[in-house]
């Protein structure tokens, strides 16, 4: 899964531009146009480059840190086919990173300085894994809405203009709709059950309903200086658009499953064709991807302590090469 | 099949069965935790073949009588268990998890190995197809048991230390039913004995290269228990994790 990449809206773009060989730059621009793929090896602005690391890295991790509050479910998911489904799915996610990180190597910064910049809270990821996963039906919700919302963000930057970018997420796309068929079969199945089920489900969706909201990331009105990333298909679809995206896809099947929305504005505007919804609190998503969140500490002290546990690991693995004979006692 | 093999085949499928469950569960405990992502991934995709081998045998014995493989897997206390202890101690650093994982899967393999051939069938065929899953289960442990038993002083001086720790609780996966005697006579399964033997047999040549010892046959100590449901404190807390939602309401679909 996957949260839009956060775009600090003070960063000024088009300074860096200047320095650029306006000749080269319009090759590249003129290419993009055309519909190429920009691969490794070819030209590109430095601005460019460091807005897809940073895109490809938040991406990257929010695999990982994303398979943090569903895993602590796999040790509880109730009954075998759950149990193996939801293990699947979050190895899935892990799979993610992996392949995530590699195109963003082929930018030229390594995972382990990736990693390195996640535990240190340098580089950040999808605001919505700072929220707790409190009941399995918390897990359910994010299996179905947030891999909803994910795929949604993935399919259109599937068609941006970076290679090997693309062909991660044409692959990583294809999982997610696994992931997605097996969210919403858990969320049907606790919202047509018991009673305490459909508490739990409801509950659940109450509780994610605002990271949900975040999830595509701040208003087109507050978000500005994308456009250039837009224009060199970096970003594919603008946040509200995919808002508007989700909420059509998915509220109808929310409201068929008789779940009900923590938003009394919410409702489709015939006239415009566009939903309507209470704006969501921008600054308690500012204060929660700037570190202040329910959980953004627990997460990255556990993605630490993995880190710090695991290095003896890393660094055997570093020195196969030479074999270390155990000494004659 | 008379009334005695019906009992004993219960009880050969309950530890076999409970061993995959539990052993599976700490494998899956590395989610999201491993020290590189492949290992992450290696150690899901292992448990996902667990828990899902041990699926199949708890069906088998529903086929015998017992009951759904959900309801026993789900609901049953830490004293209702038949695994060995040596699953369900902490998964501890990667070193312990490992050095478990090779000396449990040494032993899982040979054990489905000789069940391919049992006179009783269904277990049989269940044999045929896990033994293939295991082969890369002994070959991701093999490397890496070697790989870190080898690689620097750091990374040997945890093996062995794992190792020694992990020993005894091995030995006793071993330990014997008050019906081996008959599963061996009626041609079920080749019984503890010969299993251990081969074992021994199998990760020797793996430990020389890892260069770790196995310590003095001398102070050999099996932990014994686990087959009665004699287990250490860690078992109960694993077992009401696992069945914390199912619990909630037992009758309900999930
Ligand atoms: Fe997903
Ligand atoms: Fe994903």
């Amino acid at each position: 899964m996957y949260g839009n990449a956060y775009i600090d809206p003070n960063e000024k773009a088009n300074l860096i531009l200047a320095e650029e060989d306006p000749q080269k730059l319009a090759e590249f621009e003129a290419r993009i146009d055309r519909g190429e793929k920009i691969e490794p090896k070819d030209w590109m602005p430095k601005e460019y480059r460091k807005q897809l690391i940073r895109m490809i890295e938040q991406h990257a991790h929010s695999e990982i840190i994303g398979a943090l509050p569903e895993g602590t479910w796999i040790t509880r998911a109730p009954g075998f086919k759950r149990k193996l489904a939801l293990m699947a799915k979050v190895q899935d996610e892990v799979g993610h990173a992996q392949l995530l990180y590699s195109a963003a190597e082929t930018l030229g910064k390594s995972r382990e300085a990736m990693i390195n910049d996640l535990i240190t809270g340098k580089s950040k990821y999808s605001n919505v894994f700072n929220y707790p996963a409190f009941t399995w039906a918390d897990a359910c919700v994010i299996a179905w809405l947030i891999d909803a919302g994910a795929i949604i963000n993935q399919v259109a930057n599937a068609k941006g203009s970076y290679g090997p970018y693309c062909r991660a997420l044409d692959r990583i796309c294809t999982e997610e709709s696994f992931h997605l068929k097996y969210g919403h079969d858990n969320v049907v199945t606790l919202a047509t059950g018991s009673s305490i089920q459909r508490d739990m489900v409801q509950g659940a969706l109450i509780r994610w309903w605002p990271p949900i909201m975040h999830f595509f990331g701040p208003s087109d009105k507050i978000s500005q200086h994308t456009e250039i990333l837009m224009k060199w298909k970096v970003k594919m679809a603008s946040n509200d658009d995919m808002r508007q995206q989700f909420l059509d896809m998915y509220v109808p099947k929310i409201w068929d499953l008789g779940l009900s929305i923590p938003d009394p504005l919410l409702k489709k505007n015939t006239a415009t064709n566009k939903w309507e919804y209470t704006e969501p609190d921008w600054d308690e998503f500012k204060r929660v991807i700037n570190g202040d969140g329910p959980c953004n500490a627990e997460r990255l002290a556990v993605r630490r302590h993995a880190e710090e546990h695991g290095r003896w690991v890393r660094e055997a693995l570093n020195n196969v090469g030479s074999k270390y004979i155990v000494p004659l006692a | 099949m008379n009334q005695t093999s019906s009992e004993a085949i219960k009880e050969l499928l309950y530890k076999m069965a409970d061993d995959l469950l539990i052993i599976g569960h700490r494998n899956s405990e590395w989610t999201g935790l491993g020290p590189i992502l492949e290992e992450d991934i290696s150690f899901s995709s292992m448990a996902q073949d667990k828990i899902g081998q041990a699926q199949a045998l708890y069906q088998l014995l529903n086929d015998l009588g017992e009951q759904e493989p959900d309801t026993v897997a789900f609901t049953r206390n830490a004293n209702q268990f038949h695994n060995a202890q040596l699953v369900e101690l902490p998964n501890g650093e990667y070193d312990f998890s490992l050095v478990r994982h090779f000396l449990y899967d040494h032993a899982d393999q040979l054990r489905f190995e000789a069940l391919a051939n049992s006179s009783y069938e269904p277990l049989a065929k269940v044999a045929r197809k896990v033994k293939g899953e295991l082969k890369y289960h002994v070959f991701h442990a093999n490397t890496w048991m070697v790989k870190l038993g080898s690689a620097n002083e750091e990374s040997h001086n945890r093996m062995q230390a794992a190792f020694n720790e992990a020993w005894n609780y091995a030995l006793g996966m071993f330990e014997k039913s008050s019906f081996e005697d008959q599963l061996i006579a009626e041609g079920v399964f080749e019984g503890e004995e010969t299993l251990q033997e081969k074992w021994l047999a199998n990760i020797t040549p793996y430990l020389i290269k890892a260069g770790i010892e196995i310590p003095a046959s001398t102070s050999w100590n099996p932990v014994f228990g686990g087959r009665i449901g004699n287990h250490t404190a860690n078992l109960s807390p694993l077992v009401e994790e696992m069945s914390e939602v199912f619990r909630f309401d037992p009758t309900a679909e999930w």
